[in-house]
């Protein structure tokens, strides 16, 4: 389906999922629709000369390490000082608390509790509080034992101590990614889905993608590629760095367990590896995990059984009463690990090409730098983008608890009422905002792309009320 | 703020049953919430048989047609399409709909929410995460209410009357049911309808086997079992079906604050089917997941009588509690007092030949009551005959098997 509209400006956008690709020759094409891929998509579109494609392998945007993470929006205070990721990070991290009010990104900033339960755990905390300090974070500070259980009343027993980083938030990571492409479809940018890129070569100057739906060319590339991007960089001839999909398992509780946990609960790393989390999600849930297990499969998104386990063993220690309660989602993501400590944004500027490899979790609170950082590398390197506008906003649905949602605003269902109407009873959906994701600027493709952007059939009851009448909604709508 | 005598929360069997009742009794006005668009709960998506009377059998979705009408008939508001969002007081709810929020005060208030089965997530299944993969409740409404098509190949996990179900749906959907899998050593149904599944239409049962992890990217390819003594297997499939493991949707009850009953995990309740809290009463599957829907009926209309007791000022008194020892794992209701008559419901957790209940308190046997056999997943009956023997300042009744 080749997706047309008219958009706020009216320019007609294009998002197309099947089909020949435009015989054009792009200015720019950026491979990979995850959270880096979107903001660097975003950035572009400000200049209204260039034309730009965003292409994605996946049918949906922010399929890959973006969709699977911990969701925290972080600020940067454990970065290693110096180094690309910390700047980008506490950029980046300022720059999307701005975007996210914006545009209806929920983002609640909860703090973080670094909980210490051994004797070289607390002995890491003031080391951990320096290295903030030279992350030009300035508001961690120790707690003792009676601050954190006044804080937590729910943690396990036996907490030492901890560091409280009161700006570190949640925030929604799927409608962060969708922001952004939105907002870069709508200012003219040409999102391809299922649109998986087998091979790069140039001729006359251009880059010519060999894609599973034909020919793309385009002027310059960027390559956002997530877990592929050492595969695409060894394409254009360079071996930077390898990926090593790191998973993380992930597990959310039942929104009867958010009153039991009030800020990031982190572990304090160690020699003895990473610890697990406990954290409040924008949706009213609490995660825990990520387990950390180095793979070389990059579609191994399952679960295991044994993580499972492992995971509720550490997680009843942190906050026991969150073990009685029901578990709504188990989820598995990879993230793109490579040999390096730091991000590998790299301009090749003989290529016309610039890399943006190894970004790790830290990518969603990065990204907005990341999309700065990466435009700058491109004019350095001679993109000539021409005038420059500002972009008409977004305003994103809200899936966030923080925040009203359409059951809750009686002006809206004044207005209209199907947003009285709730479908998904469980995280009280309604018929009206499933009628708007089907039809926005990029809607989904498929059931989970229409619960990352409405959270219908998210719920503890997984579609035991609500799965058919949804999937009817879906259908109905020809999506 | 507007102001009822009495507020149903759920129109399925149990709290229509309730509202007819109390309609009948000459209660001013009667209303009864669902959430869903149509009322009738759970049975207007069970196109099988089984409902209603031996003398007047009906399918489900014409025993919730029949029980919606008798409601509507004797002058009970229903109100379809309305969510009973949270507490406003101790007998008072918000609500919304299409006509916008609403704060709704009552004399009393009877939930009847209801019960549902558990997923996959909750059953902390590993592996993938492809489309095919189902509830009862949810195949039901997409194959009856829908008309969705299902796969070809489904593997339904579960050996219950509710997993039998599951089966004929499958095949109504016109696909095929290549595997039911039950971590117990025998089918939790009749035997003629065990043996008819395996023996008529041909669908193997794996006994003490469990499904251990979801295959496929996209679409469910497949299903790994093991089975108890160590064997695995792979068994394609493009759907799944978690049947049964049903818990109450006890999301109001606890809201409000309500003590839930540790082994149903739905509100505690006397034989009055009375809450903690005066006023407030809770009937059908919240109170059991699940029982028939001619269990959760006759306990709308039982509920009723203290309904009617209540609205003329009748004393809100407390019981003792009544508990279970393993390998028993539930009973409903849960409270007792020594004027209940309501018989009682209960669940085992294993496979128990020949049992003896006892029913004790502070040391003192009650009740003695042998049984021929009990059977995870099906319903146990108790007599509420001993009752009076109960003190009520004594300490809690315990059922125990011998």
């Amino acid at each position: 389906m080749t997706g047309t509209e008219t958009g706020q400006r009216d320019v007609r956008t294009t998002v197309t999922e099947r089909g020949p690709l435009p015989a054009v020759t792009y200015d720019v094409a950026i491979v990979g629709a995850g959270v880096v891929g979107s903001a660097v998509a975003r950035a572009l579109a400000r200049y209204p000369h260039l034309r730009v494609a965003l292409v994605e392998a996946q049918d949906d945007v922010g399929q890959g390490t973006s969709k699977a993470n911990t969701a925290i929006l972080h600020t940067g205070f454990d970065a290693v000082p110096g180094s690309l990721e910390a700047r980008l990070v506490r950029e980046g991290a300022r720059q999307l608390a701005a975007y996210a009010a914006e545009s209806g990104i929920p983002v609640e900033p909860v703090g973080a509790l670094l909980v210490a339960w051994d004797e070289e755990q607390l002995a890491a905390l003031p080391r951990l509080a320096e290295k903030a300090e030279r992350n030009e974070y300035h508001a961690a500070r120790l707690l003792g034992p009676a601050e954190l259980y006044a804080r937590e009343p729910h943690l396990g027993p036996g907490a030492r101590g901890a560091l409280h980083v009161p700006g570190e938030s949640i925030i929604c990571p799927w409608t962060t990614t969708l922001a952004y492409a939105t907002q870069a479809v709508r200012h003219g940018v040409d999102l391809h889905l299922d649109c998986r890129v087998e091979q790069v070569s140039r001729q006359d100057g251009s880059h010519v993608l060999k894609t599973s739906r034909g020919t793309l060319r385009a002027r310059r590339l960027v390559n956002a590629a997530g877990l592929h991007a050492d595969t695409l960089d060894a394409q254009l001839g360079h071996d930077d760095f390898t990926v090593t999909p790191r998973r993380g398992q992930l597990l959310v509780f039942d929104k009867f367990a958010r009153a039991l946990v009030h800020h990031i609960l982190l572990p304090v790393p160690t020699a003895l590896g990473k610890g697990v989390l406990v954290a409040p999600t924008v949706y009213g849930n609490v995660l825990l995990g990520p387990t950390a297990e180095d793979l070389h499969d990059k579609r191994a998104t399952g679960s295991t059984a044994d993580a499972l386990a492992a995971l509720r063993d550490k997680g009843r220690r942190i906050l026991p009463a969150l073990l009685d309660e029901e578990v709504t989602a188990v989820y598995a993501g990879l993230r793109a690990a490579t040999e390096h400590d730091d991000y590998r944004i790299r301009a090749h500027p003989e290529q016309a090409y610039v890399t943006v490899g190894g970004i790790r979790s830290t990518g969603l609170t990065a990204s907005l730098a990341i999309a700065a950082h990466v435009t700058g590398l491109l004019t350095e390197t001679g993109l000539e983008p021409g005038p420059e506008r500002e972009l008409e906003p977004v305003r994103m649905p809200n899936l966030g608890e923080a925040f009203p949602r359409p059951y809750q605003r009686p002006d809206l269902i004044a207005a209209d009422p199907q947003y009285g109407s709730l479908v998904c009873h469980c995280e009280r959906v309604t018929r009206g905002e499933i009628r708007d994701a089907l039809a926005a600027t990029i809607p989904p493709r498929t059931l989970d792309g229409l619960r990352r952007r409405t959270r219908a059939r998210a719920g503890r009851c997984q579609g035991f009320y609500c799965g058919a009448a949804v999937r009817a909604l879906f259908e109905e709508a020809g999506a | 703020m507007r102001q009822v005598d009495v507020l149903v929360v759920g129109a399925g069997p149990a709290g229509l049953a309730a509202a007819a009742r109390l309609a009948t009794a000459g209660v001013g006005r009667v209303e009864v919430l669902d959430r869903e668009q149509q009322a009738g709960g759970v049975p207007r998506h069970c196109a099988h048989g089984g409902f209603g009377t031996w003398s007047r059998p009906l399918t489900g979705p014409a025993y919730a047609r029949l029980l919606a009408d008798a409601a509507v008939h004797v002058g009970a508001a229903v109100r379809t399409g309305v969510t009973a969002l949270d507490w406003a007081g101790p007998l008072a709810l918000t609500t919304v709909g299409p006509d916008g929020p609403e704060t709704i005060t009552a004399r009393a208030i009877v939930l009847a929410t209801g019960a549902r089965e558990r997923p996959r997530t909750a059953r902390l299944v590993p592996g993938t995460r492809p489309a095919g993969v189902y509830t009862t409740g949810e195949l039901q409404q997409a194959v009856h209410l829908h008309r969705q098509p299902v796969g070809s190949r489904a593997v339904v996990v579960g050996a219950q009357d509710v997993s039998y179900a599951a089966a004929d749906t499958v095949r109504a959907a016109g696909a095929d049911v290549v595997a039911m899998v039950t971590e117990l050593p025998r089918a939790q149904t009749a035997s003629a309808h065990a043996l008819e599944a395996r023996l008529r239409r041909g669908i193997p049962l794996l006994i003490d086997t469990t499904v251990t992890e979801l295959l496929g990217h996209g679409r469910l390819s497949g299903v790994r079992v093991r089975h108890r003594d160590g064997r695995t297997a792979t068994v394609p499939c493009d759907t799944v079906v978690f049947t049964g493991d049903f818990v109450p949707d006890h999301e109001l009850a606890r809201r409000g604050g309500l003590p839930l009953d540790p082994g149903t995990r739905g509100p505690a309740v006397d034989g009055a089917l009375r809450t903690a809290r005066p006023g407030v009463f809770a009937v059908g599957s919240v109170l059991h997941a699940v029982e028939s829907a001619a269990t959760a009926a006759r306990e709308g209309a039982h509920a009723a009588k203290a309904v009617l007791a209540a609205l003329v000022g009748a004393e809100w008194s407390d019981g003792v509690p009544l508990t279970v020892d393993p390998p028993l794992c539930w009973i409903a209701p849960n409270r007792v007092t020594p004027a209940d008559r309501h018989p009682y419901v209960l669940r085992t957790a294993a496979l128990l030949t020949r049992p003896v209940l006892h029913v004790t308190q502070d040391g003192h046997l009650l009740h003695r009551r042998p049984l021929r056999s009990a059977v995870p997943n099906r319903t146990l009956t108790l007599t509420a005959r001993w009752t009076p023997r109960v003190d009520p300042k004594g300490g809690p009744v315990r059922v125990s098997v011998v």
